[in-house]
Order: structure tokens, then C-alpha cells, then sequence
């Protein structure tokens, strides 16, 4: 319930840096690859939260996995720290300890035959740490808000509520002192009442420990409650960036527009897209969103003279940098 | 007569947990009632107990009457007639409960050829008009549902829900595991069927912002009872239980500086339906609870216009405005839960 204070003006060198970064998996029976990731610029700087967000399919938790060194990209690079990650075994398992992952769904991702100690101490164990594995488990478990630690040793997963759970997977993550937390979907499983408590931990975690986290999810909600910038992608692309405050309350892209839209309080006329996010193996030409886009059919795109561009030239990929950025024709036109 | 008249409804698992502690809701034909609750607030017991659908052994009370029917005192057969055409539920995880291995179609056909007495040939024509009716192509009907994305599984399992025209559809967190577009899509297509086809709609979700969005009605449910009910939109903006306040404050308004940066949740858990604290269920919880509220158990009670709220604040504030309206007795505020209920339209 504390409020955190936003996080200290972001400057300097971004911790996480990714720069045209592709990842694509080959098609089967011939058919073309699936361009997931679609050339991404994206930093995260000391202390920083970032949230990406957008539909399933977009290619989201594939641009998380590859910023963790689980995925090689087929394109482009990663860069921590101001060193390129490098792919071989022995570096990737350096480059995880200062670098930790909190999925979706604590239920699915801790061992129900492992006591929340082990699960916790894992990590330090893989990474052969040295010093007192009970106080770290203690201290990383007092850390993720489960008070006091020692009663919770010996618990299993299924003893635990579902916030419980997601207390422990975060301890998991936090017990080997990494600099970032990617957390994919950290909430979506949980009740409405945990949901605030969790979201809540990632920034007393970032108040006390400075530490930087990359949200990966479909909620704007959860952004507007924690990220200082939120970053917009749309079928393999980073369509719109910038900070949390300028995106969510006026935003430039039709896609943020409609996501916006369609939020159950949302003022105004709800946008709501037809049919599914398309084929990232079948990316359209131009825009990769004018096949949906609500401005480019309800002739917006061609009032303002952009609409042959929408359907023939790429709007660009938005650099990484902090500043509020739009890949959209019809946005330049507008502003210019 | 209402469509839905629950009373007095008791459901106790055979392990002795009470998962619903006397629910009165009411539902007229065309309208949405909005349930809303954690896990484990009894939501999903009452809508399997609406259509008997609770394991053996488990114990009901109170009345279930559809369209005038008690559904607690009929016949197995008529139970079964009841089901499909009478209510039906959209369960929650669509992939879940279709059956992955025979063709959507065939699995929307069944209820028609079992309940209906329908040809083969008039289910399949049923079947492609109702797939349409949802927003899907008819040819989808030879579709598994693998073949299928999560949100046209949930319109498959909408169109089952209709097949039989049922005069009540329940549904049991329709949107909850689908992105935000399509939870869109799937909202609007619910609200044009109920406003095409004048059904009533219960709507069972954790998610207060998606159902005041959507209801006319909301009932709040915590540790198996109604704690808040009245308009969705004042319940959702403007609520009376602290409970039905701390899940409303859950889900940020974007926009509202309030919310930047300080997500609010409720601290703890819902209590085990087997050993409830005593007094206000939710007292061990509640940021305003008071010394009495550890011992005395809060009735629902008129919270204005078309409101009830079981909190010992609201009681409160209807004795200040008594003693201000210079009346000992009151004449148009009903204070007993009974004669609430019976204002509610």
C-alpha cells in the first residue's frame, strides 16, 4: 500500500539493451518462417520498470525470452551492462544470476514436490553459492513478503495460496541479487485482492533494492500501476514507446488507441478490433497493422494524405531510447 | 414473475465446508447480474447449484425458483429438461471443457439432438446457424478444437450455451483467460445476445471492472454470502462494503493519478469455508474493522435506492439519517434483510 516514489530520473547507460533484434523459427513443411520478434530496439535503464505489452501472439514473451539469453536471436543483439551477450553455456549461466525470470502461473512453475526452501535455494545451490544458503533463503523470502521466512521453509506449493506462490517464485528470482527482473505476466493468474499486493512488492523491490524490471504483459492497468514507461507491440513490433503517463492517458497508434479503448472504464467510443492478430509468419506489407487499423477504414489515413504509405512503406522501429516514439504514417502526418 | 428468484440458498460440501451461506438474488428475463468475488467466495458453488450440478453429497437449502420452478425440489428427469433449455452454463477455460477430440460441431449438435429430438440433418443446420450467430463461420463446425484460438472456443462454447434457447445462461468467467480485444469481442457478442434473444444473464468473474461494465446488476459474494449488491455502476464507482471497495480499487482507472504507482490490493485471504471467523466473516480483513464486528454478524440491509450492503457502517449511517429525518421508526428504508430483498426489483 506504500507509495513508491517513480523511479530516479532514468539516465546514463541502459542496463539492458537489445538492438535490432530478430528471432524467427523455421516454418514446417516449407511453409515461410514466423518473424515472432521483427527487428526491436529496446533499453532498460538502472532502476527502471518497463512494461510491454499486447495481444497473445504478438511476440512478447518471445522478445522476454531472448533478452534472457534463452532464445539466440536470428538477428541483432543483446547487450547487458555494456557487454553483447554471448551465447556459450558457461556465460549465459553468469549472465542469469544478474539477470532473473518470474513466470506466469506459480502454480505450474514450482515443483510440488520440492518444499518452498528447496525451491528457493535452488538457485543458489546451481550457482554454487558460497555463503549461508539459510540466511539467503530467509532474507529473500522476508524480501518477497512472506513473514517470518522460517515458517515457510518446509510448506509445499500446494499448502499456499496462489499470492503465496507467486511470493515464492519471486524469492526464487530474488535470492541470487539480480540486477533485472523480467516477470512475464506476473498477475494474470491471480485474484483481483493479490493482484495489488504483488504489483506492490515489484516496487518496494525497486525502491529498496534499486531494482530494474521488464513487465511482460496484456494488462494496461498493470502498467499504469507500475511501469514508468510502457512499450507497445504489435506483431513482432514495437509499434509505440514512451512514458506511461503520455502513452496511456494520449496516445498516438490506433493499436494503443483501440487497446485503450476497450478497457471496461474506458470513456469515449470502444474501438474493438475484428479477428485476430494475423500471422507472424504472413506479416502484411506497409504497415504491419493497416489490415486492422480502424483510422486507415474509417478513412482518417486518407484525409490525411498517408493512406498509399500505410499500404506500401514501413513506418520504421522506434529506437530504444526513453523518449515517446510512434511507428505510425498517419501519427508523423499529423504532428508535421 | 422473475425469471430467477433464489432464497435463502445454503450449499454445504460434504466435508462440512459452507460455501454459501444464505444468497438471495433475483433475475428478471433481459437482464445481467454481475457475481463478482475472489477465489474460493462461493461464486462458482451458487452457479453449479443452480442447475444441481454439485457432487453427491452435498447439501442444499433454500429455494432455486426458474420461472416459478424450484429446481432444489424437482425430479431428476425434469432436472435434466431444465438443463440446456431451461439454463445453461459457458463454463470458465473453454479448452478445458470442450472435448478435444470430436469436431465442434458435433459437440454443439448434442444438446440439440438429445434435448430437441432434432434430425441429424436439423442439428447441423441448427448448429451452422448458431456458429454464425456467435461470429463464426458455419464451415467451422468440422473444426477440433485445437484447430481453434482461445476466443473461438469461447464463442463455441457460447454457442452451445444458446443451443437449446435457454431462458437463463450463466456464465462462469467468460473472459478471464482471454487478451483484452477479444474479451471485448466475446462482452459485446453476450450483451447483443441478451438484448436479441431477452435471456437473463448471471455473469460470474473476479473482475469488478469488466462486470460493472457489462451487468446492470452486481452482487458482491464473500465467504459464501452476497456482502454488497445494487446498479453495477454504483456498486463499481461507489462502494458501500469494504470489501466490494478494496476489489473495486484493485483495478486502476488509467488516467487516475490516485492509482499511479500505488497498486492497492487487500491483505490476507478469504477465509477456509470450513472454519469461518466468527462475527463479520470479513473482519480479520477489513481496514475499518471495529471491536464489535469480531462478534456481531452483519444482515444485508437497505444502502439506498435499490442498494444493500452487509456492513455495520452502513447501519450507521441509516441511523444518522433517521435521528436527522426526526423518525424513530422508519417508513420507506425496509431494515430487515427480508423486506430489502423484496424491494429489489
Amino acid at each position: 500500500m506504500t507509495p513508491s516514489p517513480a523511479a530516479p530520473e532514468a539516465t546514463g547507460a541502459p542496463l539492458l539493451s537489445a538492438r535490432g533484434l530478430h528471432v524467427a523459427f523455421p516454418g514446417r513443411h516449407g511453409a515461410p518462417s514466423a518473424r515472432a520478434v521483427d527487428g526491436v530496439d529496446l533499453d532498460i535503464r538502472p532502476g527502471e520498470i518497463v512494461a510491454l505489452v499486447g495481444e497473445s501472439g504478438c511476440g512478447k514473451t518471445t522478445l522476454a525470452r531472448a533478452l534472457l539469453g534463452l532464445v539466440e536471436p536470428t538477428a541483432g543483439r543483446v547487450t547487458f551492462d555494456g557487454r553483447p551477450l554471448e551465447y556459450s553455456g558457461r556465460s549465459l549461466k553468469a549472465y542469469r544470476r544478474r539477470v532473473q525470470l518470474v513466470l506466469q502461473d506459480p502454480s505450474g512453475s514450482l515443483n510440488p514436490r520440492h518444499t518452498v526452501y528447496d525451491a528457493v535455494a535452488e538457485g543458489l545451490r546451481i550457482h554454487g553459492h558460497g555463503g549461508d544458503e539459510r540466511a539467503a533463503v530467509a532474507g529473500a523470502l522476508a524480501r518477497a513478503g512472506l513473514r517470518p521466512p522460517e515458517r515457510f521453509f518446509l510448506r509445499y506449493p500446494h499448502e499456499l495460496s496462489g499470492g503465496q506462490r507467486q511470493r515464492v517464485v519471486i524469492a526464487g528470482a530474488l535470492v541470487l541479487e539480480p540486477e533485472l527482473l523480467v516477470a512475464d505476466e506476473p498477475v494474470a493468474s491471480l485474484d483481483a485482492s493479490v493482484r495489488g499486493e504483488i504489483l506492490s512488492l515489484l516496487l518496494r523491490l525497486r525502491a529498496e533494492l534499486g531494482l530494474s524490471a521488464l513487465v511482460v504483459t496484456h494488462d494496461l492497468g498493470l502498467a499504469w500501476n507500475i511501469a514508468d514507461r510502457v512499450a507497445v507491440m504489435y506483431l513482432g513490433r514495437i509499434v509505440e514507446t514512451g512514458a506511461v503517463e503520455q502513452i496511456l492517458t494520449a496516445p498516438r497508434h490506433p493499436y494503443t488507441t483501440a487497446l485503450l479503448s476497450v478497457l471496461p472504464e474506458s470513456p469515449g467510443e470502444r474501438v474493438v478490433l475484428t479477428g485476430e492478430p494475423p500471422d507472424p509468419s504472413r506479416v502484411p506489407p506497409g504497415c504491419r497493422f493497416h489490415v486492422r487499423c480502424q483510422v486507415l477504414a474509417g478513412g482518417g489515413a486518407d484525409a490525411a494524405g498517408v493512406a498509399d504509405a500505410c499500404r506500401g512503406r514501413d513506418p520504421g522501429v522506434p529506437d530504444g531510447s526513453g523518449t515517446a516514439q510512434v511507428a505510425c504514417h498517419w501519427a508523423h502526418a499529423r504532428k508535421g | 414473475m422473475s425469471l430467477l428468484d433464489v432464497r435463502g440458498l445454503t450449499v454445504t460440501y460434504a466435508g462440512g465446508a459452507q460455501a454459501v451461506r444464505g444468497v438471495d438474488l433475483r433475475l428478471d428475463a433481459g437482464r445481467k447480474l454481475g457475481i463478482a468475488g475472489e477465489s474460493g467466495c462461493g461464486k462458482s458453488t451458487l452457479a453449479l447449484a443452480l442447475l444441481r450440478l454439485l457432487p453427491a453429497g452435498t447439501r442444499t437449502g433454500g429455494e432455486i425458483l426458474l420461472d416459478g420452478e424450484d429446481v432444489l425440489a424437482m425430479k431428476w428427469g425434469r432436472v435434466r429438461a431444465v438443463r440446456w433449455a431451461g439454463a445453461s452454463i459457458v463454463f470458465q477455460g473453454a479448452m478445458h471443457s470442450l472435448n478435444p477430440v470430436r469436431r465442434v460441431g458435433d459437440q454443439i449438435a448434442e444438446p440439440i439432438l438429445l434435448h430437441r429430438r432434432a434430425t441429424p440433418a436439423g442439428a447441423r443446420k441448427r448448429t451452422g446457424e448458431l456458429l454464425e450467430h456467435v461470429g463464426l463461420p458455419a464451415a467451422r463446425a468440422s473444426a477440433y478444437p485445437h484447430e481453434l484460438s482461445g476466443g473461438q472456443r469461447q464463442r463455441v462454447m457460447i454457442a452451445m450455451a444458446l443451443a437449446c434457447d435457454p431462458r437463463l445462461i450463466i456464465a462462469d468467467e467468460p473472459t478471464t483467460a482471454l487478451d483484452v480485444m477479444i474479451q471485448a469481442q466475446i462482452l459485446r457478442l453476450i450483451e447483443r445476445l441478451v438484448a436479441d434473444q431477452d435471456v437473463g444473464l448471471i455473469m460470474i468473474s473476479h473482475d469488478l471492472a469488466v462486470l460493472a461494465g457489462t451487468c446492470d446488476r452486481l452482487a458482491v459474494m464473500y465467504a459464501g454470502r452476497v456482502v454488497e449488491e445494487g446498479p453495477a455502476r454504483q456498486v463499481y464507482e461507489a462502494a458501500r462494503h469494504p470489501y466490494a471497495e478494496a476489489l473495486s480499487a484493485a483495478f486502476p482507472r488509467i488516467g487516475d493519478p490516485a492509482s499511479r504507482f500505488a497498486p492497492r490490493g487487500l491483505p490476507g485471504d478469504p477465509p477456509d469455508p470450513s472454519a469461518l471467523p466468527s462475527g463479520c466473516a470479513f473482519h480479520p480483513r477489513c481496514p475499518v474493522a471495529r471491536d464489535s464486528c469480531a462478534t456481531d454478524d452483519q444482515p444485508l440491509r437497505a444502502a439506498g435506492p435499490q442498494r444493500r450492503a452487509a456492513c455495520v457502517r452502513v447501519a450507521d449511517d441509516e441511523r444518522e439519517a433517521r435521528a436527522a429525518a426526526g423518525t424513530a421508526a422508519p417508513h420507506g428504508e425496509p431494515d430487515s434483510p427480508e423486506e430489502a430483498r423484496r424491494t429489489t426489483p
